[in-house]
Parts: C-alpha cells; sequence; structure tokens
C-alpha cells in the first residue's frame, strides 16, 4: 500500500471517530429517557403486579395473557378480554377514520396552497403551520367548548331552528374523531403540500390536451404523484391517532376511552402494571406494522420521488 | 393562452380550502373572544373585562407552573439543540460510515414511539431511580424533554447543514485555520440560523408536552399544560380562556419568527 493511500485511510478512521464522538451526547440521551426505558416496558410486561402498584420481581405471562383473554373467576372458563379488544377495535376505528377525514379535507386544502402564487402560497402555508405548532391541549379545549352541550355550536343550531333541544356530542366517539381531525389535519396537510409543490403542471397540461376531464386528471395524473405525500401524511395522523391520550380524555371523558387512557388506567387506579407494559407493547407493535409498511411503500416509489 | 380555463383548477377545491381554514381557526378564535368575557360563563357573553387575566394573573398556581414549564423548556431547548448541533455536523456531508443509517434512525426514534408509550416507560424507570437515589427534583423532567427535543432541533440544523457551500471551509483550511478556527468563524456563523431555528422549535414543542410530563412530574411539579389538564376537570370558568389566549400569544410569537429565520433561504 502506498504512503499516501494509508494516510487518506488513517484521516478517515480518525474522521469517522471524531463523528461518533460528536453524536455521542444525543445518542446517550436518546437511550437513557427514549429507547432504554422500552426495553423495560418489555421486560415489565412479563412479570406480576405488585399489590400498590410496581411490580414483583416474579416471571409472569398473565398480562399478556389478560391483553386478550379473560378467565372466569366462578367456574374458571376463558372468554375474550371483550373490554380490552373492544378498546383496541376502537382506537383502532377511530384512528383510521381521522386519517380517512383529515385526507377528505387535506388534500383540496394542500393542493388550493399549491397552487397559490409564490407571495400569497407563504400566507396560506403560515395559517396552517400555525396550528400545528400551537398547544394541542389548548386546540382541544377550544374545540369542547364549540361543542359542548351550551356550547357556540348547539346554540346556533337552536337559534336556528334546525334543533329544538341541544344535541350531546361532547363524551362520544363522534367528539373523539372531530377532535382528532380537528387538532390532526395539519400533519397531512403539510407533507401533501411538500409533494403538490414539485408537480409540474405542463404535464397536467398535457392530460387536459388529451381530452382528460377534470376528474380523470386528478385520478390519474396529480394523485399518483402526490402518493408519496398521501402516505407519509397518513402514517402522521395515524401514529398519534392511535396512541392519542390528550383529545380522548378531554373529549371523550371516561365514557368513550382509547388505548392510552386505558394504559394509564393500569397504572394509576387500575394498579396493574404489567398489563399497562404488555398493552404499550401491543401499541408499540401495531405503530411498527404501520410504519414498516411506509418504508415499503415509500421505498416502492423510485427515484423520482426522492 | 387566450381562454380563461385554468390547468390547475379543480371543482370545489377552493370552497372546501377555505371552509377548512374557517373552521380551523374558528375554535381558536372563540376561545380568545370568551377570554375578555365579564361573566362566568364560557358560552354567554356578558360584556367586555379583562378580569379573568387578572384572576389567572394573581393565581399562584397558574404562575408557578409558568415559571416552572418556561424553566423546562429553556433547559431542555439549550441541551437539545447542542447536542442536535454535534449530531447534525457527525451525520452530514460525509461518505457513508459504518453506523450512520443508525444514527439518523436512532436520533428520530423519539418521534416514532407513541408519547403515552414513552411516558409509561419513563414512570418506571424514573420512579425506580427515584426511589434508589432520593432526588426527585426537575432533572428528570428536564432530561426526558430534553431527549424528545432532539429531532426537532436536529432537523432544521441538519437541513442548513446540508444546503451549506462546502467549499468555504475548505477555503478557509487552505488559509491554514485550524479546524476549531475553521469552525468558529466560517461554519457556526453560516449554520447560527439552522441553530436559532432548532432551539425556537425545541422550546416550543417542550411547552407543549402534557403527556409525558403528566408521567414524570413528581407532586408539585405541574407544568402549565399539566395544570390545565387538570383544571378541566372541574367547572371551566373564562380563567382557562385567559390562561391560554396568553399561552396562544406566546406560542405564535414564536413560531411567527421561527417561520421567518426558516424561510429565509440565502446562504
Amino acid at each position: 500500500m502506498s504512503a499516501a493511500s494509508e494516510a487518506e485511510t488513517r484521516f478517515e478512521r480518525e474522521d469517522t471517530r471524531r463523528r461518533w464522538l460528536l453524536s455521542t451526547p444525543a445518542l446517550l440521551i436518546i437511550l437513557v429517557a427514549a429507547v432504554g426505558p422500552l426495553l423495560v416496558v418489555l421486560l415489565y410486561s412479563f412479570l406480576a403486579p405488585g399489590s400498590y402498584g410496581d411490580v414483583r420481581w416474579q416471571f409472569s405471562s398473565d398480562a399478556w395473557f389478560n391483553v386478550f383473554l379473560e378467565r372466569d373467576i366462578f367456574d374458571d372458563t376463558l372468554a375474550p378480554a371483550w373490554a380490552h379488544l373492544s378498546i383496541f377495535w376502537r382506537s383502532m376505528k377511530l384512528a383510521f377514520i381521522t386519517t380517512l377525514l383529515t385526507l377528505v379535507f387535506g388534500f383540496p386544502t394542500a393542493y388550493f396552497i399549491a397552487t397559490r402564487d409564490e407571495r400569497t402560497r407563504e400566507i396560506w402555508l403560515f395559517l396552517i403551520t400555525i396550528p400545528f405548532w400551537t398547544n394541542l391541549l389548548i386546540r382541544t379545549f377550544a374545540l369542547q367548548e364549540v361543542i359542548r352541550q351550551e356550547g357556540l355550536l348547539n346554540t346556533l343550531l337552536l337559534k336556528l331552528g334546525l334543533i329544538s333541544q341541544p344535541i350531546p356530542m361532547l363524551f362520544t366517539d363522534f367528539a373523539i374523531g372531530l377532535g382528532m381531525t380537528y387538532v390532526y389535519l395539519p400533519l397531512m396537510v403539510l407533507p401533501l403540500y411538500a409533494s403538490m409543490e414539485r408537480i409540474d403542471f405542463r404535464i397536467v397540461e398535457a392530460g387536459y390536451d388529451l381530452y382528460a376531464s377534470r376528474f380523470g386528471v386528478l385520478r390519474r395524473i396529480i394523485v399518483p404523484l402526490v402518493k408519496p405525500g398521501i402516505i407519509a401524511g397518513s402514517i402522521l395522523v395515524f401514529i398519534p391517532s392511535l396512541g392519542a391520550y390528550v383529545t380522548p380524555r378531554v373529549l371523550g371523558g371516561g365514557k368513550s376511552m382509547m388505548l392510552g387512557n386505558l394504559i394509564e388506567l393500569q397504572f394509576g387506579q387500575g394498579r396493574n402494571w404489567p398489563l399497562g407494559a404488555a398493552l404499550s407493547i401491543a401499541l408499540m407493535a401495531i405503530v411498527m406494522i404501520a410504519l414498516l409498511f411506509y418504508v415499503r411503500n415509500a421505498s416502492r416509489g423510485g427515484p423520482t420521488h426522492g | 393562452m387566450a381562454r380563461s380555463f385554468s390547468v390547475r383548477a379543480q371543482p370545489g377545491f377552493t370552497t372546501v380550502a377555505l371552509i377548512c381554514f374557517f373552521l380551523l381557526y374558528l375554535p381558536i378564535a372563540t376561545l380568545v373572544v370568551y377570554a375578555f368575557n365579564a361573566g362566568t360563563s364560557i358560552a354567554i357573553w356578558e360584556g367586555f373585562s379583562l378580569r379573568w387575566f387578572h384572576q389567572a394573573w394573581n393565581n399562584s398556581q397558574v404562575i408557578d407552573a409558568s415559571i416552572r414549564s418556561v424553566q423546562i423548556a429553556t433547559a431542555a431547548a439549550i441541551l437539545a439543540t447542542i447536542c442536535a448541533t454535534m449530531a447534525a455536523l457527525a451525520t452530514t456531508r460525509t461518505r457513508a460510515y459504518r453506523g450512520l443509517t443508525a444514527k439518523y434512525a436512532f436520533i428520530n426514534a423519539p418521534l416514532m414511539v407513541p408519547e403515552i408509550v414513552t411516558a409509561v416507560a419513563l414512570l418506571i424507570v424514573f420512579s425506580r431511580v427515584k426511589i434508589a437515589t432520593g432526588y426527585s427534583g426537575l432533572g428528570y423532567l428536564i432530561l426526558a424533554h430534553t431527549a424528545f427535543c432532539i429531532p426537532f432541533a436536529y432537523l432544521p440544523i441538519r437541513a442548513r447543514l446540508e444546503a451549506m457551500d462546502l467549499s468555504l471551509e475548505t477555503a478557509a483550511a487552505d488559509l491554514y485555520a485550524t479546524r476549531w478556527q475553521a469552525f468558529r468563524r466560517v461554519t457556526l456563523p453560516l449554520l447560527w440560523p439552522g441553530i436559532l431555528a432548532g432551539l425556537m422549535l425545541a422550546f416550543v414543542i417542550s411547552l407543549d408536552d402534557v403527556v409525558i410530563t403528566e408521567f414524570v412530574k413528581s407532586g408539585g411539579q405541574d407544568t402549565l399544560p399539566t395544570y390545565m389538564l387538570g383544571q378541566l376537570r372541574r367547572v371551566v370558568t373564562p380563567e382557562m380562556n385567559a390562561i391560554s389566549t396568553v399561552f396562544l400569544a406566546i406560542s405564535i410569537l414564536i413560531v411567527t419568527v421561527f417561520f421567518f429565520i426558516s424561510r429565509k433561504r440565502d446562504v
């Protein structure tokens, strides 16, 4: 090996070492306060619950068993744990509906922003960014005020004579779905906008030249072009919706629980930490599946979608 | 083309978009309006008054929680930004080296995990550490906030670095600047807008956090959002609106500054 290339290898090795040193603080903090504790949760899901919360150091698969099944205390028969399964089902359903609704409303909104001229586009983009960065709890609280029994919406509907008495909207699945759509809409609009911004409208024009209808252009040209944005936005909305805690707590009350609230319950009044840990891991697993789906679809998109 | 046919138009899209913008701001506007209500209701308007702002200002719990929020957000944002800047320097403008992809994944990991899961995980670990060490100060909250703020601070800093011209630093090295001098005099000044954007993003993210704080905090360590979450269980007066209005104003101010910093594209 020549002296020059040897010096180069040494330089590269030195460079890599320095790069590792530089990233150590960030990696260490994330290890200690984000990723590492997840492994502890996995461990806890295989232990027995302590009488006053926490765990006893004794292997037990009861927590995982209890996620899906329950044993009748009288005759020892097994039955599906409907209480848990129905909450899983509600969480999946609401997360799915939320994703769909944000897509239905977010797509035209993003398209509207992307087709403004340079200057006004900045303003519209700014208007969608503001809710994105303002406190989620405050936005949820704001919506609660609008849909409560004596809130703005009911008052308005009463005054217009459309209803004769206020509709109870708060503390229902409807309220949670509406609330999540409201708070997560910007998460859908921003990635959609990012891929729409790059649309070459000459292709769209070519479509019209070939006698495509408005809808044909939308379906055959625009939607395929922004598919990566649709997938990214859907993932960004689906994951926090599935694990939502604040919105169902404020808008769903104790009646309409989601997975996040069920997990919290195990660490609070439930005093069953292993069950809470197992439920958390189950939630993580669903999120991982969604992410894998995303990675597979994103890599299939090819180089044009960057 | 002389015809009024626009290739960009889609029927109904503008209407839907405008309705979306209207609905996005309607609840926030209502919230702000009722903060100035003279009555005790958050639904019936009884005239203009600043009484609820006075009441919030004189509520020692609100003030304590606000101060704590700002303390945590400041500490976490500074720590996260320092870590993120170093990490960004280590992961950009380089050939692919062993472990680079793993580093990306690791730095962004807090974004992938549902907040409630992280919250529960930290509750489990920190409750043990609290018993073992006897320390139960704000350190836990600052550490937790720093961890989830790092990916947010990392984003704009990395973007800025990747858009930067490497030749300037090469020129500095050609002129016999040491590595540190080149960093201090060339890289850092150019990177500054990215760092500032990262700092503000991290600050806002930390300030907004509810779930992780709710699980990690010890008794008497309420931040403003967890205090508000607790209050929502009771009968709500316009005092909540007043607190929210001030909180919103501060967030919007920071976001506005951030927006204009990150939109400036001159390097």
